[in-house]
């Protein structure tokens, strides 16, 4: 596709996004996934019209509940009259780089409500718990009119802190059977959320989790937002109005005069570092393939003559090379 | 493009059953089987009405939609799927439609007619999945790109 053309495509997508068109817009995520022309074009001009959607991430370890909390946040969501589109990213597979994407099954009552949008995604080799894309794909749903915009990462152990810089508040879930692992907590998730569940509060241990917990914001570094820490059971639905009265005030602390432009550029600022180095990774790394020079790189530093750190500088110099001379976009 | 700036192009999968029919294993089946021939595939679980199945195709904006049927209420539903996808401006033009399950060799032409381009029936070869998907997909006359 010619770099007209893409422009074409995209400023077409985003006026059918304007106009309510469902399918445009389930066609502009796809580009924007893929990352091409056409995407990039829809959102350089859907960007503009972001800004109004609350954007809330929900991460935690696998299993704990993610999926059926944010099924019922949605629907909580939904009786408060908003409308929700919903991001749901599992894991691809680092072999087959295929997915399985099975969140709907947990989201079926959503599905046939007209103001829901629920769109699932492969990470596809993402580290960090989320698709590179995802913060483009907030921002589409965002420009489309949703009101809230719900992200659920793939529950993989303590590394998800990448969702902070694709959502404005970010919601860390655990469960009573976590116990070791709150105590094992990393405080750089602890840091990223601004607010903390405690799911599957019917099961035993849940108030002893709510105080480790607890224990652990005590000893963090004063912030200007002190992290709520709500008990639910998300199965039942129970502690998710609350849950969404938390979240409304976090929003209401996000938008307020005093805190916004910092909050904004903190969340501009993650965003920048997580695209810029997944593309200079990608475009190293890409070039070195193919020019050969990864290759000798490796048998350089398998047989000791390098060091890893020495190559890795001759990789990026590599790319900085390459960037000098750059084509412009086909 | 910058070099291997875009990401590279993944095959998107609908797999669905639809109706009140309980057997799911074939319909696991297939969607780990082209999960591991390198698609992603949204699998919706059991009992989906054929709106819910269209609003999902609509949604994730799939390239090829398969549903899965061993209750023999094919010739009930399909074409309510079919028209609930063309309700949303989906057609068989545009995505690859194909099915399998118990689905009488009688039936075939039927369903055939109605835009689903392969059966497949028990003791199928899920490798023989994933290649007619690869055929297939390039020939659709309306296929987005
Ligand atoms: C296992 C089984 C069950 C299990 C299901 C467990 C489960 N969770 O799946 C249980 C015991 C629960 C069950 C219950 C019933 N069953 Co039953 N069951 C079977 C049985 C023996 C095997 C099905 C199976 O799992 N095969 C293994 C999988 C891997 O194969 P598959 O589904 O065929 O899938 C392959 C292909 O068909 C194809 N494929 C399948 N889907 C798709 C989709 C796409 C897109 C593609 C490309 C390919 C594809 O690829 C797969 C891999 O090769 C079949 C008989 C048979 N031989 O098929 C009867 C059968 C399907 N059952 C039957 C019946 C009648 C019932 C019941 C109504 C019985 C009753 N009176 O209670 C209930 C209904 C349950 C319900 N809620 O729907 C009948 C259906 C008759 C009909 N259609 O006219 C069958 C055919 C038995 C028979 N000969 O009478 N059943
Ligand atoms: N007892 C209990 N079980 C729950 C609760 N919430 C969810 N579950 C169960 O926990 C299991 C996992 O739920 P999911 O919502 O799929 O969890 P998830 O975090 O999305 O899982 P992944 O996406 O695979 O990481 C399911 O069997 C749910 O029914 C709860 O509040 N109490
Ligand atoms: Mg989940």
């Amino acid at each position: 596709m010619t770099a007209s053309s893409a422009l074409a495509a995209g400023g077409d997508l985003a006026d059918g996004i304007a106009r309510g068109d469902r399918r445009a817009l389930a066609r502009a995520i796809t580009h924007v996934e893929r990352d091409d022309a056409t995407g990039r074009a829809v959102l350089a001009a859907l960007y503009p019209r972001t800004g109004r959607a609350q954007s809330v991430g929900v991460t935690g370890s696998a299993g704990v509940g993610k999926s059926t909390l944010v099924a019922r946040l949605a629907a909580e969501q939904r009786r408060r009259g908003r409308s929700v589109g919903i991001v749901a990213v599992d894991p691809s597979s680092p072999f087959s780089h295929g997915a399985l994407l099975g969140d709907r099954i947990r989201m079926q009552e959503l599905t046939s409500d007209p103001g829901v949008f629920l769109r699932s995604m492969a990470s596809r080799g993402h580290l960090g718990g989320l698709a590179e894309s995802a913060s483009g794909v907030v921002d589409v749903l965002d420009a489309a009119g949703y009101d809230v915009v719900l992200v659920e990462t793939v529950g993989a152990g303590q590394d998800e802190v990448e969702v902070a810089s694709a959502t404005q508040t970010t919601v860390l879930v655990t469960s009573p059977a976590a116990g070791d692992e709150i105590q094992s907590m990393k405080a750089g998730l602890m840091e990223v959320a601004q607010l903390l569940v405690v799911n599957k509060a019917d099961l035993a241990g849940a108030d002893t989790a709510v105080q480790q917990l607890l224990a652990l914001l005590a000893i963090a570094a004063p912030r200007a937002w002190d992290p709520p820490v709500v008990k639910a059971v998300a199965r039942s639905g129970e502690g998710v109005e609350e849950l969404a009265d938390r979240i409304d005030e976090h929003q209401r602390h996000v938008r307020d005069a005093r805190h916004a432009d910092a909050e904004r550029r903190t969340l501009v600022e993650a965003q920048l570092v997580t695209l810029v180095t997944a593309a200079l990774s990608r475009r190293a790394l890409a070039e070195a393939r193919r020019s050969g020079a990864l290759g000798s790189l490796i048998d350089e530093v398998v047989a000791r003559r390098r060091d890893p750190r020495s190559a890795a500088e001759a990789l990026l110099a590599g790319i900085a090379a390459t960037a000098a001379g750059d084509p412009a976009e086909d | 493009m910058t070099a291997g700036a875009e990401q590279e192009r993944r095959i998107r999968v609908l797999i669905a059953k639809p109706g009140l029919d309980g057997h799911d294993r074939g319909a696991k089946v297939v969607a780990a089987s082209l999960r591991d021939a390198g698609m992603e595939v949204i699998y919706t679980g059991i009992r989906q009405t054929p709106q819910m199945i269209a609003e999902a195709a609509l949604q994730e904006d799939v390239d090829v939609i398969g549903l899965s049927i061993l209750s023999g209420a094919h010739l009930e539903l399909f074409p309510r799927v079919v028209d609930a996808l063309s309700e949303r401006g989906i057609g068989s033009d545009d995505v690859l439609l194909f099915c399998g399950g118990i689905i009488p060799r009688v039936d075939w032409e039927a369903v055939r007619e109605l835009g689903f381009r392969g059966v497949f029936g028990p003791g199928t070869d899920t490798r023989e999945i994933a290649s007619f998907i690869r055929e297939q997909l390039p020939t659709l006359p309306a296929r987005a790109l």
